[in-house]
């Protein structure tokens, strides 16, 4: 089968398609609805997935809803990102044992886990990749992200749907998933259940998809598919201001909407935390009581902490206007120099859920202003 | 030790252990470990190790030690805050914590044939010292040679007995300068960048190695080019929060450059806009 | 006569005066030596002269009680001693002791002050001169009040 080639997978089908993975030995990973919110977390069939659920979102608001309809995919992004099982927000790097004077350091070994990502959307397919750059394509890479992302299966949806606060339409990366998945699919609501059409994107996927799809799709299919996608990027409410943020940014360090930006924004960090390409992490050491034994663990850290830029005497960024600065110069300028890439796939994840509802499209619309 | 036998960029979060061979003060709280590292590799005078004292934690500190001194390396520690005070109460035989070098260094291979100006802050003398080192191993290589250094005061002073000695040799001049003194001192009083225009007599074929507190880099690259520099002649060595060192953990990051992997020498043309921005 | 005016345009403080500034200062100023722990003048003293030194050190210093006495600029050949002449009440405001013996040429204050009151442009050339070494002073004042090399310089 070309990869290009569209079948019609039901979900009897996508459920033996988690089934398929499950036994080759995947965790399989999807969204779920818990505590009011799409999480994602382990599965074992398609009636775990969130059936009928949709959400609402905007700047510092998400609410769950029932979507009154039966599709699967019906909602946008939820909190987390794919990000927190490739690079955990805590991640033991060695330990080291005493006896006497004699040091041994016992690097933690690379993990083994594979994972699989059911409903994975394009703007987190793009996030990913940025992920990649930054964590495997340096002079050293980091060894944990680079073991799980080897084994990595993904299972990408096209979106049906704009979020409250979703941009990607602006970015170039969604509502289409188009590259960096093994399997795409697209849902189409029907009469008896929900359907999609799906599309391999590497011979892994072929290979799977011979097996779970019930027939090539028709070409009317394939139409509706397109247009169903083509439908949530007309109707995406927000876009990134079209600039060259690049320039923009780095050419405005002393804006006042810095300042103004600075009086709203509560340096909570959520905004880091929530956003899938944001990989900044600090370490800590422990020891345990006798000394013997001590511990070195990575954990996520954000730019918004006075810690992150501390230097013996004071914090290089000490104001809330340097941090937010900071923040959103990185993403959106000097990522491209470090990267090659924007640091932001418009997610919107950064909107939602800031709990004062700052929006970066408008921080940018406001500097580009002049 | 079981991590040596693996290849050592496999994980380069993971610490080789070394040991202290010898311990000396260098000044009020500031202390230089002389440590033997059997899996050294040599280092380019201006790179840093990052030295972890096992169960406390990790931070970057400067070679600051001979390079032609092969696998005994020398870091100058000054006491400061948790990790830093554990690294200066190690004694002879303790093991530590050892991952590195890294970093850009001093670009002590280009400056044959050209006179050198060497200006150094309080400890930024430390990462300065083996690039001086290296210079007077091959002192008919370059030019004229001067070391212009500043301290707060006559018992700062780094190194004070190396640079007396260096001060006697015809060589290299030393110039040293603090802010302030009571009566003993005979010296310079008054900011080191006073000193700068004396050091400097060839301005087109000068260049300068600049460490020390980020508010004396910025007024020492000032003096520096009004003595008639091009910024393309002037490197600074900057400071920045460090985790990783290896450009994954995004603390050290100034502008779009890592100072862990783009730092922490820089030519001065390249940062001398963010040099002039605040909390950046 | 001739030679002092030559000296004086020799001094990097008055490099290019020209012919007719230097003739009219040249009556000012005479030359002067001065052996280690001179003072060229002491804090509270009137403030006559100011100096241009050709060689040797000269540290100024500050003295409070209670807490000795504090060097706060040593100042060297090519260097200018004094600016309280300049400004009422003409008063030096600390000691400018001699650490290595020193010479130079002392400009009488009384004789420059009213130079310029006369000549205008005389005074503007001099404070063209002036206000950049101030200007560094105070740069640097700063930066030693900054205390840069701290605890962690
Ligand atoms: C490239 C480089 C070279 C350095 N070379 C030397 C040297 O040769 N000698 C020396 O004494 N010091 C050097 N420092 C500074 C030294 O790393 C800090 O003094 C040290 O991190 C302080 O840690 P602490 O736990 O003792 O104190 P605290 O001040 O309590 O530090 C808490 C944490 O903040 C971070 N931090 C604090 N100050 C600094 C700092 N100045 N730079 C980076 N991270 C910091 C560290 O992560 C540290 O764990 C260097 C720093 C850098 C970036
Ligand atoms: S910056 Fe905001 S919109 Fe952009 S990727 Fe991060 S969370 Fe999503
Ligand atoms: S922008 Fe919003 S989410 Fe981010 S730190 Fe500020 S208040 Fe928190």
């Amino acid at each position: 089968m070309e990869p290009e080639d569209r079948v019609i997978v039901a979900i009897a089908g996508l459920n033996a398609l988690i089934g398929a993975l499950d036994r080759d030995g995947y965790r399989v990973l999807g969204p779920t609805v818990r505590d009011g919110v799409i999480a994602c977390g382990d599965i074992s069939g398609v009636d775990e997935l969130p059936a009928g659920w949709s959400d609402e979102q905007d700047g510092g608001r998400y609410r769950l809803t029932r979507s009154g309809a039966e599709t699967i995919f019906g909602f946008t992004s939820g909190a987390q990102a794919w990000k927190r099982f490739l690079h955990p927000p805590r991640q033991r790097l060695w330990r080291a044992t005493r006896d006497g004077d004699r040091v041994r350091v016992h690097a933690e070994p690379a993990p083994d886990e594979r994972f699989a990502f059911i409903g994975v959307r394009a703007c987190d397919l793009h996030a990913i990749a940025i992920q990649d750059r930054v964590l495997t394509e340096g002079a050293y890479p980091d060894p944990f992200y680079t073991a799980r992302r080897k084994e990595l299966f993904i299972v990408a949806v096209n979106c049906a749907r704009a979020g409250g606060t979703c941009f990607c339409t602006s970015m170039g990366t969604g509502p289409a998933a188009t590259s960096g998945f093994d399997i795409a699919l697209t849902e189409l609501p029907g009469e008896g259940g929900s359907s999609f059409v799906a599309q391999a994107g590497s011979p892994r996927g072929a290979a799977l998809l011979r097996d779970v799809a019930d027939r090539p799709a028709t070409a009317e299919e394939c139409a509706a598919a397109e247009a169903i996608v083509a439908r949530t990027a007309a109707s995406m409410g927000r876009a990134m201001p079209d600039h060259d943020l690049r320039a923009l940014l780095l050419d405005n360090p002393d804006h006042p909407r810095w300042d103004d930006v600075a009086d709203r924004c509560l340096t909570c960090g959520n905004c880091t935390m929530v956003c899938p390409t944001c990989f900044c992490t600090t370490t800590e050491d422990s020891a345990d009581l006798s000394g013997t034994e001590s511990t070195r663990t990575q954990r996520w850290e954000s730019c918004f902490t006075m810690d992150f830029s501390y230097i013996h005497g004071g914090s290089v960024r000490a104001s809330s206007r340097a941090r937010y600065r900071q923040w959103m110069t990185h993403k959106l300028a000097t990522w491209i120099d470090q990267f090659g890439t924007s640091g932001c796939v418009g997610c919107g994840r950064c909107i939602t859920w800031c709990p004062v509802g700052i929006d970066i499209t408008e921080e940018v619309a406001a500097i580009a202003q002049g | 030790m079981d991590q040596m036998a693996e290849p050592r960029m496999a994980h380069p979060l993971v610490p080789r252990v070394a040991h202290v061979r010898r311990r000396w003060r260098d000044g009020p709280d500031v202390w230089t470990l002389e440590i033997e590292d059997g899996a050294g590799s040599g280092f380019m005078p201006g790179q840093f190790n990052m030295l972890t004292v096992f169960g406390v934690g990790e931070v970057p500190i400067s070679l600051s030690g001979d390079p032609a001194d092969g696998n005994r390396i020398r870091h100058t520690v000054r006491a400061v805050g948790p990790v830093t005070r554990a690294l200066a109460r190690l004694r002879p035989g303790d093991p530590l914590g050892l991952r590195g070098p890294f970093g850009t260094g001093w670009p002590t291979d280009a400056l044959d044939g050209r006179d050198v100006v060497i200006v150094a802050g309080g400890l930024g003398l430390a990462p300065l010292r083996p690039a001086i080192l290296q210079l007077l191993a091959r002192r008919d290589r370059i030019g004229r040679l001067t070391l212009v250094y500043g301290a707060r005061s006559p018992d700062q002073i780094l190194f004070a007995r190396q640079q007396d000695r260096w001060g006697r040799r015809s060589d290299i001049e030393v110039a040293v300068t603090v802010d302030h003194a009571t009566s003993p001192w005979r010296g310079y009083v008054g900011v080191v960048t006073t000193l700068i225009p004396r050091a400097v007599s060839d301005p087109a074929n000068t260049v300068a190695l600049v460490c020390g507190p980020e508010i004396m880099m910025r007024f020492a690259a000032a003096a520096l080019t009004d003595a008639g520099l091009p910024e393309t002649a002037i490197h600074l060595s900057m400071e920045r929060n460090m985790k990783c060192a290896v450009g994954l953990c995004g603390h050290c990051q100034f502008g779009a450059d890592f100072l862990c992997r783009d730092g922490p020498v820089f030519r001065l043309d390249r940062i001398a806009r963010r040099l002039a921005l605040r909390e950046i | 006569m001739e030679d002092l005016q030559r000296i004086i345009r020799a001094h990097p403080f008055f490099a290019g005066l020209s012919d007719a500034f230097s003739e009219l200062i040249g009556g000012c100023a005479r030359n002067v030596v001065f052996a280690e722990g001179d003072h060229l003048f002491r804090q509270g003293e009137e403030a006559d002269a100011l100096y241009l030194l050709r060689s040797g050190q000269v540290a100024l210093e500050i003295t409070a009680p209670g807490r000795g006495t504090m060097t706060f600029l040593t100042l060297g050949p090519g260097d200018v001693v004094g600016v309280s002449w300049l400004v009422p009440p003409y008063r030096w405001s600390y000691d400018a002791r001699v650490v290595e013996p020193t010479r130079a040429i002392a400009m009488d204050a009384h004789c420059l002050r009213r130079k310029c009151e006369d000549d205008p442009a005389l005074g503007y050339e001099l404070m063209k001169r002036f206000v950049p070494v101030l200007s560094q002073r105070l740069q640097a004042a700063r930066l030693q009040m900054l205390d840069v090399y701290g605890p962690d310089g």
